[in-house]
């Protein structure tokens, strides 16, 4: 990872992690006429921000591999829209950011790419009138209920990294492809809860295929389980034999201070995870105040649509290993 | 990995862990809302009668204020926080009715007049529309019917 850069929103840019961000915006807006467009922007400038940190131009980049929370990921292909380079768009809801890193490795260890540009975003306005109601209406959020990050954060995978074992900068070493698990959880205001299970399993899964266990980690950090996810999921870890207390930590916990903040149970989103990794993590990974750690964002693969049908909640979990 | 619950152990497993919302604070804040758009509704009325309308033309007259309220309100980015703090004691109320209708039509301006605002301005308030009048259809026949 030659490069990481993250830009978030005002609420973002008021919590704890405020000062690691590269920039924080002034208004939700952006400066923009809709909230898509804002957050096309966020992410449109925080690319520009990693090809200027990570020293590289378009042209050397040979895949972006890109995605958001918006119906048919119109914030990621129009942040590269008429770029140089080939534009490879996924979907993995909050776990889009973990699910590029992880193709991008296994795209550069097939040889096939030498730069890979790996980011995700999310944007509160912009994911609120799509999930859920106009932001001017005047209804109440549950404890449960979690804050979409406005934010986006990307990374620059190169491949000498990758081969050089005292390479310059923090390495991918590992990836575990999560798998869809339901656990029947129907209430969308609690999706903590929901992806807890996924994270659990991917994360029990990658512990058992790589034969390590969780102390090999300095930290496990999910995407947003936030409060009540990140308590179920070390609860279920535990019952697998697996203990994380003391190791595990969570972005969306990271993200606000709870206390001062009206977070509820902490933030979500693809750019919660991409951005705190991205402004937080990959500092401490450099400066090897981290030396290894397992990067598991989480996703809640629901639409309005399947839950307004009576569907349960399926998850998913990306687990990515990182050694500083 | 084996699955530790099934759905059902699960969902009881997940409301042991799931703090609940603190029902008896919101019920006051909720009586004090809504009570307090009631009595504001009920100073209308008796100024309107007051000044010599009928019953029906204050009631009307009233209804119509707190919608202006609302809309007001909701605009300025207001109307949000009164349903934060009131729960449903300001979504019931007339003017949580107003706000469900204004804040679609701010929320989707940017999608054009015809397709934004007008398509979408009816997207929460719908469901009120259609079975309040429904059944004020079928009340009303039942009503004839009985009579």
């Amino acid at each position: 990872m030659a490069a990481a850069a993250a830009i978030v929103g005002p609420y973002e840019g008021d919590g704890p992690l405020g000062n690691s961000f590269d920039k924080i915006i002034p208004n939700d807006d952006n400066g923009e006429k809709s909230w898509e467009k804002a957050e096309t922007k966020l992410m449109k400038d925080t690319y520009q921000l990693l090809l200027q940190k990570g020293s590289t131009t378009e042209n050397d980049i040979d895949y972006v591999i890109a995605g958001d929370l918006l119906n048919q990921n119109i914030a990621s292909s129009y942040a590269f829209r008429g770029c140089e380079m080939s534009y490879l768009g996924i979907y993995g809801a909050c776990s889009t950011f973990g699910e590029s890193i992880g193709i991008a490795s296994m795209i550069m260890a097939g040889d096939f790419a030498k730069q890979i540009i790996c980011i995700a975003s999310s944007h509160f306005c912009s994911a609120e009138r799509q999930y859920r109601y106009p932001l001017e209406f005047a209804a109440q959020r549950t404890p449960t209920a979690q804050w979409t990050v406005t934010g986006c954060g990307g990374v620059l995978l190169q491949k000498h990294c990758f081969l050089q074992k005292e390479g310059t900068g923090p390495m991918v070493e590992s990836f575990t492809a999560g798998r869809i698990i339901d656990q029947g959880l129907k209430d969308a205001n609690n999706m903590g809860a929901a992806m807890a299970p996924a994270a659990a399993d991917t994360i029990a899964t990658h512990l058992m295929d790589t034969g390590r266990k969780p102390n090999d980690y300095d930290m496990i950090v999910t995407g947003d389980l936030g409060a009540v996810g990140t308590d179920i999921c070390r609860d279920l870890l535990s019952q697998y034999g697996f203990d994380v207390y003391g190791i595990h930590n969570d972005c969306g916990l990271l993200m606000y201070d709870r206390n001062k903040q009206d977070a509820h149970a902490g933030g979500s989103g693809c750019g919660c995870s991409a951005s705190v990794f991205s402004a937080y993590l990959y500092p401490k990974l450099q400066s090897r105040e981290l030396t290894r750690i397992l990067f598991v964002p989480t996703g809640a693969l629901l639409s309005p649509t399947i839950i307004q049908q009576g569907e349960s909640i399926a998850c998913i979990a990306h687990a990515v290993g990182i050694a500083g | 990995m084996q699955k530790l619950y099934n759905s059902k152990e699960y969902q009881k497993y997940v409301d042991k862990k799931s703090p609940n919302s603190k029902l008896g604070l919101n019920m006051l804040k909720a009586f004090l809302t809504g009570g307090t758009i009631c009595v504001i509704g009920q100073l209308l009325t008796n100024y309107f009668n007051s000044r010599d309308l009928d019953q029906i033309d204050a009631a009307t007259l009233t209804s119509m204020c707190l919608i202006l309220f609302s809309v007001i309100l909701t605009a300025l980015d207001l109307y949000f926080y009164i349903g934060k703090f009131g729960g449903a004691g300001a979504s019931i109320p007339i003017t949580g009715f107003a706000n469900s209708i204004v804040s679609p039509a701010m929320e989707f301006k940017t999608e054009g007049y015809v397709m934004g605002v007008g398509a979408k301005m009816f997207l929460i308030a719908g469901p009120v529309l259609v079975y309040g009048i429904s059944s004020s259809v079928l009340l009303g026949l039942i009503y004839y019917i009985v009579k």
